[in-house]
Protein backbone atom coordinates (compact mmCIF):
# COMPACT_ATOMS: atom_id res chain seq x y z
CA UNK A 1 0.00 0.00 0.00
CA UNK A 2 1.38 3.41 -0.64
CA UNK A 3 2.22 5.89 1.40
CA UNK A 4 -0.80 8.38 0.89
CA UNK A 5 -3.08 5.67 0.30
CA UNK A 6 -2.47 4.12 3.85
CA UNK A 7 -2.33 7.62 5.26
CA UNK A 8 -5.95 8.64 3.64
CA UNK A 9 -7.26 5.53 4.99
CA UNK A 10 -5.76 5.69 8.64
CA UNK A 11 -7.07 9.42 9.00
CA UNK A 12 -10.61 8.49 7.58
CA UNK A 13 -10.66 5.65 9.97
CA UNK A 14 -9.84 7.39 13.14
CA UNK A 15 -11.47 10.25 12.25
CA UNK A 16 -14.51 8.38 12.37
CA UNK A 17 -17.09 9.83 14.80
CA UNK A 18 -16.85 7.70 18.31
CA UNK A 19 -19.59 5.89 19.17
CA UNK A 20 -22.48 6.66 21.85
CA UNK A 21 -20.14 4.50 24.28
CA UNK A 22 -17.20 6.67 23.12
CA UNK A 23 -15.76 3.05 21.21
CA UNK A 24 -14.14 3.23 18.00
CA UNK A 25 -16.51 3.30 14.85
CA UNK A 26 -17.92 0.02 13.22
CA UNK A 27 -17.25 1.91 9.78
CA UNK A 28 -13.59 2.20 10.99
CA UNK A 29 -11.04 -0.03 8.83
CA UNK A 30 -8.20 -1.46 10.83
CA UNK A 31 -6.70 -4.35 8.23
CA UNK A 32 -3.70 -2.33 7.45
CA UNK A 33 -2.66 -2.04 11.53
CA UNK A 34 -1.03 -5.32 12.99
CA UNK A 35 -2.34 -6.97 15.99
CA UNK A 36 -0.33 -7.91 19.16
CA UNK A 37 -0.24 -10.52 21.42
CA UNK A 38 -2.61 -7.94 23.82
CA UNK A 39 -4.32 -6.04 21.19
CA UNK A 40 -6.45 -6.58 18.13
CA UNK A 41 -5.65 -3.85 15.29
CA UNK A 42 -8.88 -2.26 16.07
CA UNK A 43 -8.15 -1.88 19.69
CA UNK A 44 -4.63 -0.22 18.28
CA UNK A 45 -6.78 1.98 15.87
CA UNK A 46 -9.24 2.76 18.61
CA UNK A 47 -6.67 4.57 20.58
CA UNK A 48 -5.42 7.14 17.70
CA UNK A 49 -9.22 7.05 17.11
CA UNK A 50 -10.15 8.29 21.21
CA UNK A 51 -7.11 10.08 20.77
CA UNK A 52 -8.27 12.16 17.86
CA UNK A 53 -12.00 12.77 19.42
CA UNK A 54 -10.43 13.94 22.94
CA UNK A 55 -7.63 15.91 22.01
CA UNK A 56 -10.20 17.94 19.56
CA UNK A 57 -12.77 18.12 22.01
CA UNK A 58 -10.81 19.54 24.64
CA UNK A 59 -10.18 22.52 22.02
CA UNK A 60 -13.34 23.21 21.75
CA UNK A 61 -14.23 23.20 25.25
CA UNK A 62 -11.27 25.42 26.30
CA UNK A 63 -12.38 27.83 23.13
CA UNK A 64 -15.88 27.99 23.92
CA UNK A 65 -17.07 27.86 27.89
CA UNK A 66 -19.69 30.50 27.08
CA UNK A 67 -21.35 27.85 24.10
CA UNK A 68 -20.96 25.08 26.49
CA UNK A 69 -22.91 27.37 29.56
CA UNK A 70 -25.50 28.10 26.86
CA UNK A 71 -26.41 25.00 25.38
CA UNK A 72 -25.75 22.73 28.34
CA UNK A 73 -23.37 20.14 28.57
CA UNK A 74 -25.00 17.13 26.19
CA UNK A 75 -25.96 19.56 23.63
CA UNK A 76 -22.63 20.66 23.31
CA UNK A 77 -20.92 17.65 23.25
CA UNK A 78 -23.72 16.77 20.46
CA UNK A 79 -22.91 19.80 19.07
CA UNK A 80 -18.95 19.83 18.60
CA UNK A 81 -18.78 15.88 17.70
CA UNK A 82 -21.19 16.73 14.85
CA UNK A 83 -19.18 20.41 14.27
CA UNK A 84 -15.49 18.63 13.83
CA UNK A 85 -17.00 15.60 11.99
CA UNK A 86 -18.35 18.25 9.02
CA UNK A 87 -15.58 20.43 9.83
CA UNK A 88 -12.14 18.54 10.89
CA UNK A 89 -9.20 20.99 11.17
CA UNK A 90 -7.46 22.66 8.13
CA UNK A 91 -4.50 24.64 9.72
CA UNK A 92 -1.61 23.23 10.82
CA UNK A 93 -2.66 25.10 14.69
CA UNK A 94 -5.56 24.21 16.98
CA UNK A 95 -6.03 27.63 17.57
CA UNK A 96 -8.13 27.75 14.27
CA UNK A 97 -10.08 24.75 15.29
CA UNK A 98 -13.42 26.86 16.09
CA UNK A 99 -12.82 29.31 12.68
CA UNK A 100 -16.12 27.54 11.09
CA UNK A 101 -17.95 27.10 13.77
CA UNK A 102 -20.73 30.14 13.58
CA UNK A 103 -21.10 29.46 9.89
CA UNK A 104 -21.67 25.91 10.37
CA UNK A 105 -24.39 26.21 13.34
CA UNK A 106 -26.23 28.48 11.13
CA UNK A 107 -26.51 25.81 8.87
CA UNK A 108 -27.21 23.26 11.12
CA UNK A 109 -29.74 25.02 14.00
CA UNK A 110 -31.32 22.10 15.27
CA UNK A 111 -28.03 21.56 17.85
CA UNK A 112 -28.69 24.70 19.91
CA UNK A 113 -32.74 24.44 19.30
CA UNK A 114 -34.85 27.48 20.48
CA UNK A 115 -31.46 28.86 21.67
CA UNK A 116 -30.00 29.15 18.17
CA UNK A 117 -29.87 32.84 18.21
CA UNK A 118 -28.11 33.05 21.55
CA UNK A 119 -26.43 30.33 20.83
CA UNK A 120 -24.63 32.12 17.52
CA UNK A 121 -24.03 35.62 19.68
CA UNK A 122 -21.90 33.26 22.18
CA UNK A 123 -20.05 32.07 19.76
CA UNK A 124 -19.28 35.06 17.30
CA UNK A 125 -18.31 36.66 21.08
CA UNK A 126 -15.69 33.69 21.88
CA UNK A 127 -14.29 33.58 18.48
CA UNK A 128 -13.92 37.26 18.52
CA UNK A 129 -11.72 36.44 21.79
CA UNK A 130 -9.47 34.00 20.44
CA UNK A 131 -8.97 36.66 17.67
CA UNK A 132 -8.23 39.49 19.85
CA UNK A 133 -6.10 37.23 22.16
CA UNK A 134 -3.20 36.86 19.72
CA UNK A 135 -3.74 39.40 16.81
CA UNK A 136 -1.41 42.14 15.31
CA UNK A 137 -0.83 45.18 17.62
CA UNK A 138 0.43 48.11 15.29
CA UNK A 139 2.07 50.87 17.08
CA UNK A 140 -0.81 52.98 18.41
CA UNK A 141 -1.40 56.82 17.89
CA UNK A 142 -1.83 58.56 20.97
CA UNK A 143 -3.61 61.57 21.73
CA UNK A 144 -0.76 64.23 20.46
CA UNK A 145 -1.07 62.48 16.83
CA UNK A 146 -5.14 62.81 17.19
CA UNK A 147 -4.59 66.66 17.29
CA UNK A 148 -3.46 66.73 13.54
CA UNK A 149 -6.81 64.73 12.65
CA UNK A 150 -8.56 66.42 9.62
CA UNK A 151 -11.78 65.43 7.93
CA UNK A 152 -9.96 63.69 5.18
CA UNK A 153 -7.37 61.89 7.07
CA UNK A 154 -7.63 58.01 7.52
CA UNK A 155 -7.10 56.29 10.73
CA UNK A 156 -7.24 52.80 11.34
CA UNK A 157 -8.06 50.34 14.29
CA UNK A 158 -5.80 48.05 16.33
CA UNK A 159 -6.16 44.28 14.00
CA UNK A 160 -6.97 42.60 17.55
CA UNK A 161 -9.84 45.00 18.05
CA UNK A 162 -13.41 43.22 16.98
CA UNK A 163 -16.72 45.01 16.79
CA UNK A 164 -19.87 42.90 17.53
CA UNK A 165 -23.44 43.53 17.22
CA UNK A 166 -25.15 41.20 19.07
CA UNK A 167 -28.75 40.20 19.74
CA UNK A 168 -28.53 39.34 23.31
CA UNK A 169 -25.75 40.66 25.95
CA UNK A 170 -23.73 37.48 26.31
CA UNK A 171 -20.63 39.59 27.62
CA UNK A 172 -22.02 39.18 31.08
CA UNK A 173 -22.32 35.40 30.64
CA UNK A 174 -18.76 34.80 29.04
CA UNK A 175 -17.24 36.81 31.88
CA UNK A 176 -18.49 34.45 34.87
CA UNK A 177 -17.19 31.61 32.82
CA UNK A 178 -14.01 29.93 33.12
CA UNK A 179 -11.84 28.21 30.50
CA UNK A 180 -9.05 25.80 31.26
CA UNK A 181 -5.25 25.96 30.28
CA UNK A 182 -4.19 23.22 28.46
CA UNK A 183 -1.39 22.32 26.36
CA UNK A 184 0.53 19.43 25.71
CA UNK A 185 2.98 17.87 23.58
CA UNK A 186 2.29 14.44 24.03
CA UNK A 187 0.46 12.06 21.90
CA UNK A 188 -2.02 10.35 24.50
CA UNK A 189 -5.30 10.03 23.91
CA UNK A 190 -6.59 11.13 27.74
CA UNK A 191 -9.94 12.06 28.26
CA UNK A 192 -11.18 14.99 31.04
CA UNK A 193 -12.95 15.13 33.69
CA UNK A 194 -15.81 17.43 33.51
CA UNK A 195 -18.57 19.06 35.31
CA UNK A 196 -22.22 18.68 34.44
CA UNK A 197 -23.75 21.73 33.63
CA UNK A 198 -27.41 22.52 32.59
CA UNK A 199 -27.68 25.46 29.85
CA UNK A 200 -28.67 29.00 30.37
CA UNK A 201 -31.45 31.31 29.16
CA UNK A 202 -31.73 34.92 28.46
CA UNK A 203 -33.95 38.05 27.44
CA UNK A 204 -32.91 39.50 24.06
CA UNK A 205 -31.33 42.78 24.16
CA UNK A 206 -29.46 44.24 21.61
CA UNK A 207 -25.49 45.38 22.50
CA UNK A 208 -22.74 46.60 20.73
CA UNK A 209 -19.35 45.52 21.54
CA UNK A 210 -15.71 46.21 20.72
CA UNK A 211 -13.54 42.79 22.05
CA UNK A 212 -10.51 44.12 22.34
CA UNK A 213 -6.67 43.87 23.84
CA UNK A 214 -5.37 45.83 26.97
CA UNK A 215 -2.50 45.58 28.71
CA UNK A 216 -1.83 41.92 26.99
CA UNK A 217 -5.49 40.91 28.54
CA UNK A 218 -9.09 40.75 26.66
CA UNK A 219 -11.64 43.31 27.83
CA UNK A 220 -15.37 43.27 26.60
CA UNK A 221 -16.60 47.05 26.27
CA UNK A 222 -19.85 48.16 25.42
CA UNK A 223 -20.66 50.53 22.76
CA UNK A 224 -23.30 53.17 22.07
CA UNK A 225 -25.10 52.86 18.61
CA UNK A 226 -23.04 55.33 17.31
CA UNK A 227 -20.09 54.99 18.46
CA UNK A 228 -20.15 51.85 17.29
CA UNK A 229 -20.92 53.18 13.64
CA UNK A 230 -18.37 55.65 13.91
CA UNK A 231 -15.62 52.32 14.85
CA UNK A 232 -17.07 49.89 12.30
CA UNK A 233 -16.92 53.01 9.15
CA UNK A 234 -13.39 53.45 10.34
CA UNK A 235 -12.49 49.74 10.73
CA UNK A 236 -14.14 49.51 6.67
CA UNK A 237 -11.54 52.17 5.56
CA UNK A 238 -13.89 55.32 5.66
CA UNK A 239 -12.00 58.40 6.15
CA UNK A 240 -12.66 60.51 9.45
CA UNK A 241 -15.35 62.41 7.80
CA UNK A 242 -17.26 59.73 6.38
CA UNK A 243 -16.85 57.92 9.49
CA UNK A 244 -18.41 61.01 11.37
CA UNK A 245 -21.49 61.00 9.21
CA UNK A 246 -21.94 57.49 9.59
CA UNK A 247 -22.01 57.73 12.93
CA UNK A 248 -24.71 61.06 13.14
CA UNK A 249 -26.47 59.17 10.51
CA UNK A 250 -30.02 58.91 12.46
CA UNK A 251 -28.79 59.35 15.67
CA UNK A 252 -31.64 60.83 18.03
CA UNK A 253 -28.67 62.05 20.44
CA UNK A 254 -28.90 65.78 20.35
CA UNK A 255 -26.29 67.28 18.15
CA UNK A 256 -24.42 69.01 21.13
CA UNK A 257 -24.74 65.78 23.49
CA UNK A 258 -23.52 64.12 20.36
CA UNK A 259 -20.00 66.66 20.27
CA UNK A 260 -19.05 65.76 23.75
CA UNK A 261 -19.59 62.12 23.40
CA UNK A 262 -17.12 62.04 20.28
CA UNK A 263 -14.77 64.24 22.00
CA UNK A 264 -15.60 61.15 24.97
CA UNK A 265 -15.32 58.52 22.85
CA UNK A 266 -11.81 59.58 20.95
CA UNK A 267 -10.09 60.51 24.08
CA UNK A 268 -10.42 57.27 25.48
CA UNK A 269 -9.85 55.11 22.83
CA UNK A 270 -6.48 57.06 21.84
CA UNK A 271 -5.98 55.94 25.85
CA UNK A 272 -6.64 52.86 25.17
CA UNK A 273 -4.40 52.83 21.53
CA UNK A 274 -7.39 51.20 19.45
CA UNK A 275 -6.10 54.12 16.52
CA UNK A 276 -3.07 53.06 14.11
CA UNK A 277 -1.84 54.20 11.03
CA UNK A 278 -4.30 53.07 8.45
CA UNK B 1 40.79 -2.06 26.52
CA UNK B 2 38.57 0.23 27.92
CA UNK B 3 38.65 3.93 27.71
CA UNK B 4 37.03 5.86 31.11
CA UNK B 5 36.76 9.19 29.88
CA UNK B 6 34.87 12.33 32.25
CA UNK B 7 33.36 14.49 29.71
CA UNK B 8 33.32 18.34 30.58
CA UNK B 9 31.51 19.43 27.70
CA UNK B 10 28.33 18.42 26.05
CA UNK B 11 29.11 17.44 22.35
CA UNK B 12 28.67 19.81 20.47
CA UNK B 13 27.95 19.19 16.84
CA UNK B 14 26.20 20.48 13.44
CA UNK B 15 22.85 19.29 14.66
CA UNK B 16 22.26 21.51 17.48
CA UNK B 17 24.14 24.23 15.99
CA UNK B 18 27.47 23.37 17.92
CA UNK B 19 26.24 24.92 21.29
CA UNK B 20 26.73 23.29 24.90
CA UNK B 21 22.95 23.17 26.34
CA UNK B 22 23.21 21.55 29.58
CA UNK B 23 19.50 20.80 31.67
CA UNK B 24 16.60 22.31 29.78
CA UNK B 25 12.56 22.09 31.10
CA UNK B 26 9.66 23.05 28.95
CA UNK B 27 8.11 26.20 29.14
CA UNK B 28 4.41 25.77 29.91
CA UNK B 29 1.72 28.93 31.03
CA UNK B 30 1.67 27.71 34.58
CA UNK B 31 5.04 28.53 35.54
CA UNK B 32 5.31 31.52 33.73
CA UNK B 33 4.90 34.12 36.78
CA UNK B 34 7.15 31.84 38.57
CA UNK B 35 9.73 31.85 36.12
CA UNK B 36 9.39 35.63 35.21
CA UNK B 37 9.34 36.88 39.14
CA UNK B 38 12.11 34.41 40.74
CA UNK B 39 14.30 34.19 38.12
CA UNK B 40 15.30 30.50 38.48
CA UNK B 41 18.74 29.03 37.51
CA UNK B 42 18.08 27.18 34.16
CA UNK B 43 20.11 26.42 31.85
CA UNK B 44 17.60 26.69 28.62
CA UNK B 45 13.46 26.39 28.07
CA UNK B 46 12.17 24.23 25.29
CA UNK B 47 8.88 25.94 23.64
CA UNK B 48 6.04 24.27 21.79
CA UNK B 49 6.69 26.45 18.78
CA UNK B 50 2.46 26.58 17.73
CA UNK B 51 2.25 28.53 20.36
CA UNK B 52 4.12 31.18 19.40
CA UNK B 53 3.84 31.16 15.48
CA UNK B 54 0.72 33.89 16.32
CA UNK B 55 0.97 37.81 15.41
CA UNK B 56 0.35 39.40 19.03
CA UNK B 57 -0.55 39.35 22.14
CA UNK B 58 0.55 37.78 25.84
CA UNK B 59 2.06 34.52 24.58
CA UNK B 60 4.54 36.69 22.78
CA UNK B 61 5.01 39.83 24.90
CA UNK B 62 5.85 36.46 27.68
CA UNK B 63 8.31 34.93 25.02
CA UNK B 64 10.34 38.09 24.30
CA UNK B 65 10.71 38.50 28.69
CA UNK B 66 11.88 34.74 28.68
CA UNK B 67 14.11 35.78 25.36
CA UNK B 68 15.41 38.37 27.65
CA UNK B 69 16.73 35.90 30.09
CA UNK B 70 17.26 32.83 28.96
CA UNK B 71 18.10 30.31 25.88
CA UNK B 72 15.19 28.76 24.26
CA UNK B 73 14.93 25.85 22.07
CA UNK B 74 12.08 25.59 19.66
CA UNK B 75 10.02 21.88 19.42
CA UNK B 76 7.00 21.71 16.77
CA UNK B 77 4.53 19.42 16.86
CA UNK B 78 2.75 19.49 14.00
CA UNK B 79 5.08 19.94 10.68
CA UNK B 80 4.26 16.32 9.74
CA UNK B 81 7.33 15.66 8.21
CA UNK B 82 6.39 12.31 7.48
CA UNK B 83 2.88 13.12 5.72
CA UNK B 84 2.51 12.26 1.96
CA UNK B 85 1.24 15.58 1.53
CA UNK B 86 3.40 18.34 0.92
CA UNK B 87 4.82 20.61 3.88
CA UNK B 88 2.02 24.01 5.18
CA UNK B 89 4.11 27.04 3.07
CA UNK B 90 2.04 29.21 5.95
CA UNK B 91 3.46 26.97 8.85
CA UNK B 92 7.15 27.60 7.36
CA UNK B 93 6.47 31.10 6.87
CA UNK B 94 5.20 31.52 10.43
CA UNK B 95 8.05 29.10 11.65
CA UNK B 96 10.37 31.36 10.36
CA UNK B 97 9.33 34.39 11.70
CA UNK B 98 9.35 32.52 15.38
CA UNK B 99 12.78 31.29 14.14
CA UNK B 100 14.20 34.62 13.76
CA UNK B 101 12.84 35.79 17.09
CA UNK B 102 14.14 32.92 19.18
CA UNK B 103 17.44 32.54 17.70
CA UNK B 104 17.35 29.14 18.37
CA UNK B 105 20.05 27.10 17.54
CA UNK B 106 18.60 24.14 16.28
CA UNK B 107 15.01 22.86 15.75
CA UNK B 108 13.17 20.25 16.30
CA UNK B 109 9.60 18.45 15.36
CA UNK B 110 8.73 14.79 15.41
CA UNK B 111 9.37 11.79 12.95
CA UNK B 112 5.50 11.19 12.20
CA UNK B 113 2.63 12.50 10.39
CA UNK B 114 -0.69 13.89 11.16
CA UNK B 115 -2.54 15.23 7.78
CA UNK B 116 -3.71 14.23 4.91
CA UNK B 117 -5.71 16.25 2.25
CA UNK B 118 -5.29 19.14 3.98
CA UNK B 119 -6.97 17.45 7.41
CA UNK B 120 -5.07 17.73 10.02
CA UNK B 121 -5.24 15.06 13.41
CA UNK B 122 -3.42 17.11 15.41
CA UNK B 123 -1.75 13.98 16.97
CA UNK B 124 1.73 12.23 16.00
CA UNK B 125 1.04 9.26 14.22
CA UNK B 126 3.20 5.90 13.39
CA UNK B 127 4.34 6.10 10.85
CA UNK B 128 5.25 2.95 8.21
CA UNK B 129 8.21 2.02 8.47
CA UNK B 130 8.98 1.82 4.42
CA UNK B 131 11.80 2.92 2.06
CA UNK B 132 8.91 4.76 0.47
CA UNK B 133 7.96 6.55 3.58
CA UNK B 134 11.67 7.24 4.20
CA UNK B 135 12.32 8.80 1.03
CA UNK B 136 9.23 10.67 1.44
CA UNK B 137 10.59 12.10 5.24
CA UNK B 138 13.68 12.68 4.62
CA UNK B 139 12.83 15.22 1.61
CA UNK B 140 10.29 17.19 3.19
CA UNK B 141 13.22 17.45 6.32
CA UNK B 142 15.64 18.90 4.13
CA UNK B 143 13.53 21.08 2.22
CA UNK B 144 12.13 22.19 6.00
CA UNK B 145 15.63 22.83 6.87
CA UNK B 146 16.72 24.74 3.49
CA UNK B 147 13.71 27.27 4.41
CA UNK B 148 13.89 27.79 7.57
CA UNK B 149 18.22 28.21 7.69
CA UNK B 150 18.79 26.22 11.01
CA UNK B 151 19.49 22.68 12.09
CA UNK B 152 16.50 20.41 12.19
CA UNK B 153 16.38 17.22 14.81
CA UNK B 154 13.72 14.48 14.67
CA UNK B 155 11.95 12.92 17.28
CA UNK B 156 11.03 9.54 17.50
CA UNK B 157 7.71 9.07 18.55
CA UNK B 158 5.36 6.84 20.60
CA UNK B 159 3.29 4.51 19.11
CA UNK B 160 0.58 2.16 19.66
CA UNK B 161 0.21 0.40 16.76
CA UNK B 162 2.52 -1.33 13.96
CA UNK B 163 2.03 -1.53 10.17
CA UNK B 164 1.59 -4.97 7.92
CA UNK B 165 3.33 -2.76 4.97
CA UNK B 166 6.54 -2.07 7.24
CA UNK B 167 9.94 -3.06 5.74
CA UNK B 168 11.95 -2.64 8.12
CA UNK B 169 12.25 -1.67 12.35
CA UNK B 170 11.48 1.84 13.45
CA UNK B 171 15.43 2.13 14.48
CA UNK B 172 16.43 1.20 11.08
CA UNK B 173 13.34 3.63 9.50
CA UNK B 174 15.06 6.12 12.12
CA UNK B 175 18.69 5.58 10.74
CA UNK B 176 16.79 5.74 6.97
CA UNK B 177 15.79 8.97 7.41
CA UNK B 178 18.18 10.63 9.13
CA UNK B 179 21.01 9.72 7.15
CA UNK B 180 19.15 10.65 3.93
CA UNK B 181 17.84 13.91 5.32
CA UNK B 182 21.17 14.18 6.97
CA UNK B 183 19.67 15.71 9.94
CA UNK B 184 20.12 15.39 13.54
CA UNK B 185 17.95 13.15 16.21
CA UNK B 186 15.77 14.08 19.32
CA UNK B 187 16.25 10.72 21.16
CA UNK B 188 13.28 10.54 23.21
CA UNK B 189 14.82 7.88 25.71
CA UNK B 190 10.44 7.61 27.33
CA UNK B 191 9.33 6.92 24.07
CA UNK B 192 11.76 4.52 23.16
CA UNK B 193 10.39 2.77 26.39
CA UNK B 194 7.07 3.18 26.09
CA UNK B 195 7.17 1.92 22.00
CA UNK B 196 9.43 -1.25 23.50
CA UNK B 197 6.81 -2.22 25.87
CA UNK B 198 3.99 -1.66 23.55
CA UNK B 199 5.68 -3.28 20.59
CA UNK B 200 7.68 -5.89 22.17
CA UNK B 201 11.14 -5.03 21.56
CA UNK B 202 14.54 -4.89 22.99
CA UNK B 203 14.74 -0.74 24.01
CA UNK B 204 18.57 -1.31 24.25
CA UNK B 205 18.93 -2.67 20.82
CA UNK B 206 17.39 0.58 19.81
CA UNK B 207 19.33 2.59 21.36
CA UNK B 208 22.64 0.69 20.41
CA UNK B 209 21.20 1.78 16.77
CA UNK B 210 21.49 4.96 16.75
CA UNK B 211 24.36 6.87 15.65
CA UNK B 212 25.32 9.18 18.22
CA UNK B 213 27.22 11.97 16.51
CA UNK B 214 23.83 12.85 14.72
CA UNK B 215 22.03 12.88 18.82
CA UNK B 216 21.31 16.97 18.88
CA UNK B 217 19.32 16.58 22.04
CA UNK B 218 17.36 13.87 24.95
CA UNK B 219 13.83 14.31 25.98
CA UNK B 220 12.89 12.25 28.73
CA UNK B 221 9.27 12.29 30.56
CA UNK B 222 6.59 10.24 32.50
CA UNK B 223 4.09 7.90 31.02
CA UNK B 224 0.80 5.98 32.27
CA UNK B 225 0.54 2.05 32.56
CA UNK B 226 -2.43 0.68 31.57
CA UNK B 227 -3.15 -3.00 31.51
CA UNK B 228 -2.35 -3.78 27.64
CA UNK B 229 -0.53 -0.84 26.99
CA UNK B 230 1.61 2.28 28.00
CA UNK B 231 0.76 5.38 27.25
CA UNK B 232 2.89 8.43 26.90
CA UNK B 233 1.51 11.43 29.18
CA UNK B 234 3.58 13.29 29.77
CA UNK B 235 1.93 13.57 33.47
CA UNK B 236 4.36 11.81 36.04
CA UNK B 237 8.02 11.33 37.24
CA UNK B 238 10.28 9.78 35.01
CA UNK B 239 10.57 5.88 36.01
CA UNK B 240 13.43 3.93 37.04
CA UNK B 241 13.71 2.01 33.95
CA UNK B 242 13.63 5.42 31.44
CA UNK B 243 16.64 6.36 34.06
CA UNK B 244 18.52 3.86 33.28
CA UNK B 245 18.15 3.84 29.37
CA UNK B 246 18.66 7.34 29.38
CA UNK B 247 21.92 6.40 31.35
CA UNK B 248 22.96 4.17 28.59
CA UNK B 249 22.01 6.65 26.31
CA UNK B 250 24.73 9.07 28.00
CA UNK B 251 27.15 6.66 27.72
CA UNK B 252 26.78 6.08 24.34
CA UNK B 253 26.31 9.35 23.12
CA UNK B 254 28.44 11.68 25.71
CA UNK B 255 26.51 14.25 27.45
CA UNK B 256 24.02 16.17 25.60
CA UNK B 257 21.59 18.46 26.11
CA UNK B 258 18.45 17.02 27.71
CA UNK B 259 14.96 18.15 28.67
CA UNK B 260 11.99 16.69 30.57
CA UNK B 261 8.71 16.93 29.37
CA UNK B 262 5.66 17.57 31.66
CA UNK B 263 2.61 18.76 29.83
CA UNK B 264 -0.50 17.55 32.16
CA UNK B 265 -1.57 17.41 35.54
CA UNK B 266 1.66 20.33 36.09
CA UNK B 267 3.36 20.19 39.36
CA UNK B 268 4.96 24.07 40.53
CA UNK B 269 7.95 24.86 38.78
CA UNK B 270 10.26 23.66 41.32
CA UNK B 271 9.10 20.18 41.39
CA UNK B 272 9.57 20.23 37.54
CA UNK B 273 12.93 21.31 37.43
CA UNK B 274 14.40 19.24 40.26
CA UNK B 275 13.12 16.08 38.71
CA UNK B 276 14.98 17.59 35.27
CA UNK B 277 17.99 17.90 37.49
CA UNK B 278 18.32 14.22 38.03
CA UNK B 279 20.07 13.91 34.86
CA UNK B 280 22.69 15.74 36.29
CA UNK B 281 24.19 12.41 37.91
CA UNK B 282 24.15 11.30 34.34
CA UNK B 283 25.98 13.60 33.01
CA UNK B 284 28.51 14.29 35.59
CA UNK B 285 28.78 10.00 35.65
CA UNK B 286 32.11 8.87 33.76
CA UNK B 287 31.38 7.08 29.80
CA UNK B 288 33.04 3.98 29.21
CA UNK B 289 33.87 3.66 25.54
Amino acid sequence: MKLLQLQREMAASIMQPLTPSDRISPKAKSGFIKPNDRLTSRERLEIYSKSYWYRLIDGMYEDFPGLRAVVGQRAFDRLIRAYLTDCPSRSFTMRNLGSQLESWLRKNPKYAAKKNPLALDMVKLEWAHIEAWDGKAEPALGPEDLLELGPNLKIGLQPHIHLLELKYPVDDLRVRVNTEDHETSSNAPVKKARRMIAGVDMKPRQIFLAVHRYDLEIYYRRLEPEEFRLLHALRNGRNLGRALSACCKGSRTPIGELQKNLEHWFSTWAQLGWFCRS
Amino acid sequence: MVLTLFFSIMPANRFNGFTEYGIGVGLRIPHYNHILERKPLVDWFEIISENYMIDGGRPLAILDRILEQYRVVQHGVSMYFGSAEKLNREHLRRLKALVKRTKTPWLTDHLCWGSVDGKYSHDLLPMPYTFEAAKVTARKVREARDYLEVPIAVENVSSYAEFHVSEMTEWEFLNEVVERADCGILLDVNNIYVSSRNHNFDAYEYLNSVPPERVAQIHIAGHSKFTKYILDTHDHPVIDPVWKLYDHAIQRVGPTATLLEWDDRIPSFDEVHAQALKAEKYLAAPAVL
